[in-house]
């Protein structure tokens, strides 16, 4: 008798096939995170005999004349300059997905987050030209001087206001940073704060809450592990943005206390120095700056993670 | 009636892709300063003799490695390759076009062409130590204008790039202050101002920030009308950018055929050169002999027919004499 696969049997085989091609699809992911990394490690591996580690790391100075090679400066502007858009962009953003969500009329939900959404289409060269030739000027004219005589009078935000306002710097780029990643954050955040199951906030409302108490004390508590993730989003977005960052910086290698200072970030650098880069030891120190920035997201996202898994479990618990 | 359609149709296709499969190219890579007028040249080139070139502007530093590792027929780069480099990876090196750095400023009431600045002063500005405009020295060199007593802001390139290389090389000649703090090369550690990406990005800053002083492409101040400086050059005479100055510049270099034309055109000697000039060059692969012929083949017809359209875009043509010097080094070494 010919042995006919049974109903079971082929459902197994199916099962087995789509069970591949799901595990290879997942490993040739993590295999391109580690061939990248491998990549960089070898490409590096000249400035690293020659800096070590914690020399390149900690090293300001950055002289291609004298190959001289070192990650400070571009670290810092790299964080810093996240840490701006952050600042600007989180309040911003949650103040629109609960505007969307709670707020706005019905009618207007629609186009607000269209709208929003659009932000994020936009490629980032269009942001860097337009921060370059319309943002950067009304940012040296008018808001710039303003923080400085305002602002820049008191006795220890005075070190952070320094300097001619040139439109050019740290702030500038903050602001632009957060325009771009305003976005995610936001509709990340809406689409948690609409998870709200409606029975919990017609209840708040029954018990007399206002508007704000209820987004307060019931929608915020509700969703934010998703306010967090879409925040997550955006960090590793703002860390690793370049054209947009390139254009209104600056490129300076210098480590700036003044936010109308130019720095550079790691990122930057890159992308302005690779194509021109004459010698293998400068090559091989930005190789060494994308392998320091590889590890800085990796290190900041894994933190994020491992946070929200322990917020999570408190959550549930 | 359709039937005839059909033929011609199918005829104009064999005969259309027949064409394409006769064309050859060539691969070129490198500088981007020169590659409007490579592929201007290229365009005029084609419809002669049909063949193609591609040019890849990926920077002058890619162009070198690209051809030291021979994926193609020939590499360009703004900087010129020390003999001792070229023999290394077996290349030669030829220059195909001039062009330079002029500064621009944005003084109120400094009209173009007003303002002279010798190399020691323009040193001094980009190293930070000259601070203001009514400086003494630059008050001697400008009796008659007025400058304000306002601070100076130095706008520099951001980017690696041969506009970059040219003028601290030329910096580096004109005083020993600049060798010995900063040096030259593609990007440099400056010690004064603020970087904008590419010339537009300098020239950006220029405009927008008063008081300011930048360096920018000699074609790119051109086209968009910036305030330039006159400056003193090798000889001590007061030059203004243009193509006369260039040319004179170009001629006046030593370039040695020899040397595989070895020359940084910065502070040339020629009596009326302006003084932050560069060629840039082609660099080849020497035992590549077949694909050789044809790029110098490609060069020849420019240096014959390219002038005028080299010009419409702002770049110097080789002087005719430089131009048979480079003829002679085909010949010498079996290309042409």
């Amino acid at each position: 008798m010919p042995i006919v696969p049974t109903g079971a049997a082929k459902k197994n085989c199916v099962d087995l096939l789509f069970s591949t091609v799901t595990a290879v699809a997942s490993l040739t992911v993590v295999l391109l995170v580690v061939g990248i990394m491998a990549v960089l490690i070898r490409e590096s591996s000249l400035a690293i005999d020659r800096f070590g580690f914690f020399r390149f790391l900690f090293s300001v100075e950055w002289n291609p004349v004298k190959q001289l090679f070192g990650a400070a400066s571009a670290v810092y502007g790299t964080l810093v300059t996240t840490a701006v858009a952050l600042i600007i962009s989180i309040p911003t953003a949650i103040g629109i997905a609960i505007f969307v969500t709670e707020v706005a009329p019905p009618m207007l939900r629609g186009p607000i987050g269209a709208a929003i959404e659009l932000l994020a289409a936009i490629p980032s060269i269009i942001y860097g030209m337009w921060g370059l030739f319309t943002l950067a000027p009304i940012m040296a004219k008018y808001i710039e001087p303003a923080l400085q005589s305002t602002l820049g009078q008191l006795p220890v935000f005075e070190v952070l206001f320094r300097g001619t306002p040139m439109g050019i710097d740290l702030l500038t780029t903050g602001v632009i940073l957060s325009i771009m990643i305003i976005p995610f954050t936001a509709s990340i955040s809406r689409d948690a704060f609409n998870l709200t199951p409606p029975v919990v906030k017609e209840s708040a409302y029954a018990m007399g809450a206002t508007q704000w108490e209820v987004v307060k004390n019931v929608v915020l508590p509700y969703s934010r592990l998703g306010v967090f993730g879409g925040v997550a989003l955006s960090l590793g977005r703002a860390l690793g943005e370049t054209m947009a960052v390139a254009f209104v910086l600056g490129n300076s290698h210098k480590i700036a206390t003044s936010f109308f200072d130019a720095a550079s970030t790691i990122t930057v650098t890159l992308a302005n120095e690779f194509a021109e880069a004459d010698s293998d030891l400068y090559l091989s120190s930005l190789y060494y700056l994308a392998l320091v920035l590889f590890g800085l997201s990796f290190t900041i996202l894994a933190a994020a993670k491992i946070f929200l898994l322990k917020s999570e479990r408190k959550y549930t618990r | 009636m359709k039937r005839l359609l059909a033929l011609t149709l199918f005829l104009s296709i064999t005969a259309l892709s027949a064409g394409l499969y006769a064309a050859e190219t060539l691969n070129g890579a490198g500088a981007t300063f020169p590659y409007p007028v490579y592929s201007a040249w290229a365009f005029e080139y084609s419809k002669v003799t049909g063949m193609r070139l591609n040019y890849q502007s990926i920077g002058s530093g890619g162009g070198i490695k690209q051809i030291t590792e021979r994926t193609v027929d020939f590499g360009a780069s703004d900087k010129p390759l020390t003999p001792e480099e070229l023999a290394k990876d077996k290349l030669m090196q030829f220059p195909a076009v001039i062009g330079g750095v002029v500064l621009v400023v944005n003084v109120p009431g400094i009209k173009e062409g007003e303002l002279k600045l010798d190399g020691d002063t323009v040193c001094r500005i980009f190293l930070g130590d000259v601070k203001k405009w009514n400086d003494a020295g630059i008050k001697t060199m400008n009796p008659g204008i007025s400058l304000p007593d306002s601070g100076i802001t130095v706008v520099h390139r951001s980017d690696g790039s041969g506009t970059t290389a040219i003028f601290t090389d030329y910096l580096n000649g004109a005083c020993p202050a600049w060798k010995e703090k900063v040096g030259s090369g593609t990007s440099v550690s400056w010690p004064a101002g603020i970087g904008g990406k590419g010339n537009e990005g300098v020239a950006n800053y220029v405009q927008r920030t008063a008081n300011s002083i930048g360096y920018v492409e000699f074609a790119y101040a051109k086209q968009n009308k910036m305030t330039y400086t006159r400056l003193k050059n090798k000889a001590g005479a007061f030059v203004e950018p243009n193509f006369q100055t260039f040319e004179n510049a170009a001629a006046s270099g030593a370039f040695d055929p020899k040397k595989d034309f070895y020359l940084w055109l910065t502070n040339a000697p020629g009596k009326n050169a302006w003084p932050i000039a560069g060629a840039t060059f082609i660099v080849l692969a020497k035992e590549k002999t077949d694909s050789n012929k044809k790029v110098v083949k490609f060069f020849d017809w420019a240096f014959q027919n390219g002038d005028a359209r080299a010009k419409e875009l702002v770049y110097v043509p080789l002087p005719k004499s430089l131009e048979d010097k480079v003829r002679g080094y085909w010949k010498a070494h079996g290309v042409r």
